[in-house]
């Protein structure tokens, strides 16, 4: 059993975290300031540059303000950008959240913001103190994956172990959410052999193809040089490792960033924005892909690496699984997990998935994961444009 | 009983019946010999963790199979022994971009 924060609009969190939001990036020195004493303290920065609103971001900063790790948030605006500032100060009051907006220019400027926002914070975190504690069993857990600086050793090892631990966290009936339908591309339909129904088989076909319509557009499929130099070939070969981290589950539906699924069960992530291409790739780095697993309520993050990510993230939780042996000797530091043994016999996939469902259960029951321990809390949101999901792509919700 | 013809060294992987691509599972050194799926193959090239090599002939235009999925294609003969990667193989999707000058989309960029 998890001892979790009860929030109060009643969801359940592992984190007790203060998020200071900027929204637009000419208030992000301002937030920074505000966050820098704190930052050993829970005290996150999130924020989104754009000055032009955007549904998708705005959706994003909701999610994430109003997210069970987070207990309160700070709204820093210069004043004159397009953020629909007093909308998202109203949805986190309605949940019950401590929040605050500033802005800088009625303040009278950065030094006054900063003294203003710091002086909430000293106050919040106090009250924070006080947030009140609950059960939490593993069925009403939200587990996101994701694998980033990966090589020809990811989908041997760290991927397919991540994919265990997912089959035992489905089998207790928690959430679990993998993404990156560009690198999925080529697996499409022994995915959709996967699916609760044939109609979502078919939503997950159109799925991917989207997404290597997309990328085609750009030229650029989802694989770097990185990729290249650790053996990735093509984006079909990073797309079988990358399948591995779904596991064998069956899938229980397709969401959008920002979409909570409503009960337990494996979903497919679609990051990829709908109609013509527009406001550049679909996920800039790792980050972007990150902040929208957490957006659909991931608690912690599982985060696959063969060439050696190092990022952690604001608001939850990332896990490092390390699928190289020359990498995790290199870089034990980064790395929470050695799932380089599987190919040097000293592990099986079995045990390694194991060992991952055990950390995410004291992860969830706060003992600090490397990134978190060395102060990652990296964040990136951009424009991006979504029609919501049709009735067919999950349909647990009809 | 060993079956002959499905018979692999410990340092190499054969993910699925049916692939013609082997995986090395550690760094393996230029002419090494090794048992493949039961022939006998020198590599030509060092091969690292990961990497892949071909154990029997690939033809020009022949897809690449790892694990039971097609994840290329051969633009070249691959002899039993040659490293398969990127100068031999491409994507049926979108070319892999690297930092090679010479690469379509660093053409575009400028």
């Amino acid at each position: 059993m998890i001892n979790a924060y009860l929030r109060p609009d009643g969801r359940k969190g592992i984190r007790n975290t203060i998020v200071v939001a900027y929204l637009v990036e000419c208030a992000h020195h301002v937030s920074r300031e505000i966050v820098f004493p704190y930052r050993e303290q829970g005290v996150h920065l999130i924020g989104f540059p754009g000055c032009f609103p955007n549904v998708y971001s705005h959706r994003m900063m909701e999610r994430l303000c109003t997210h069970p790790n987070v207990g309160a948030a700070l709204l820093v605006s210069l004043g004159c950008e397009g953020f629909n500032k007093g909308k998202l100060q109203e949805t986190i009051r309605k949940s019950g959240r401590p929040v605050k907006l500033i802005e800088i220019q009625g303040t009278g400027g950065t030094r006054k913001t900063i003294a203003e926002g710091k002086a909430w914070i000293e106050q919040t975190l106090k009250q924070l103190e006080d947030a009140p504690r609950t059960p939490m069993s593993v069925d009403e857990l939200v587990v996101g994956t994701i694998c980033g600086g990966s090589d020809a050793t990811s989908g041997l090892t760290a991927n397919p172990a991540m994919g265990r631990a997912f089959d035992f966290l489905v089998e207790k009936d928690a959430t679990c959410i993998f993404e990156e339908t560009g690198e999925l591309i080529g697996m499409e339909h022994w995915m959709a052999a996967r699916a609760e129904n044939p109609v979502l088989g078919e939503e997950i076909v159109k799925t991917v193809a989207k997404a290597a319509k997309y990328y085609a557009a750009y030229g650029h499929a989802s694989i770097g040089p990185g990729n290249a130099d650790g053996g990735l070939t093509t984006i079909e070969e990073k797309s079988l490792g990358a399948y591995a981290k779904s596991g064998q589950s069956v899938i229980s539906g397709i969401i959008k960033p920002g979409d909570v699924p409503i009960r337990g069960g494996l979903y497919l992530l679609d990051v990829v924005p709908d109609g013509e291409p527009r406001f550049g790739f679909p996920n800039i780095s790792d980050n972007a892909e990150i902040a929208e697993l957490i957006a659909c309520g991931s608690h912690v993050i599982l985060f696959s690496t063969g060439r050696g990510s190092v990022v952690g993230s604001a608001i939850s939780p990332v896990i490092k699984v390390c699928a190289n042996p020359h990498t995790y000797k290199r870089m034990s530091d980064d790395m929470d997990v050695d799932a380089g043994r599987i190919l040097e016999g000293r592990a099986t996939l079995d045990e390694v998935g194991r060992e991952i469902y055990d950390l995410i259960m004291r992860v969830s029951n706060g003992e600090q994961t490397k990134s978190e321990d060395l102060g990652h809390q990296e964040f990136i949101l951009t424009y991006k444009s979504f029609e919501p999901i049709g009735p067919a792509c999950f349909p647990s919700a009809a | 009983m060993t079956n002959t013809t499905t018979r692999t060294d410990d340092r190499v992987l054969v993910l699925a019946p049916g692939d013609n691509v082997a995986v090395a599972k550690s760094d393996i050194a230029s002419g090494t010999t090794l048992t493949v799926m039961g022939q006998a193959v020198t590599l030509r090239t060092r091969v690292e963790v990961g990497h892949k090599f071909a154990f029997r002939k690939v033809a020009k235009g022949e897809k690449l199979v790892k694990y039971g999925a097609p994840i290329g294609v051969a633009t070249q003969d691959i002899a039993p022994g040659d490293y398969m990667h990127i100068h031999n193989v491409t994507s049926d999707y979108i070319p892999t971009y690297t930092l090679d000058e010479g690469h379509e989309f660093f053409k575009e960029a400028h």
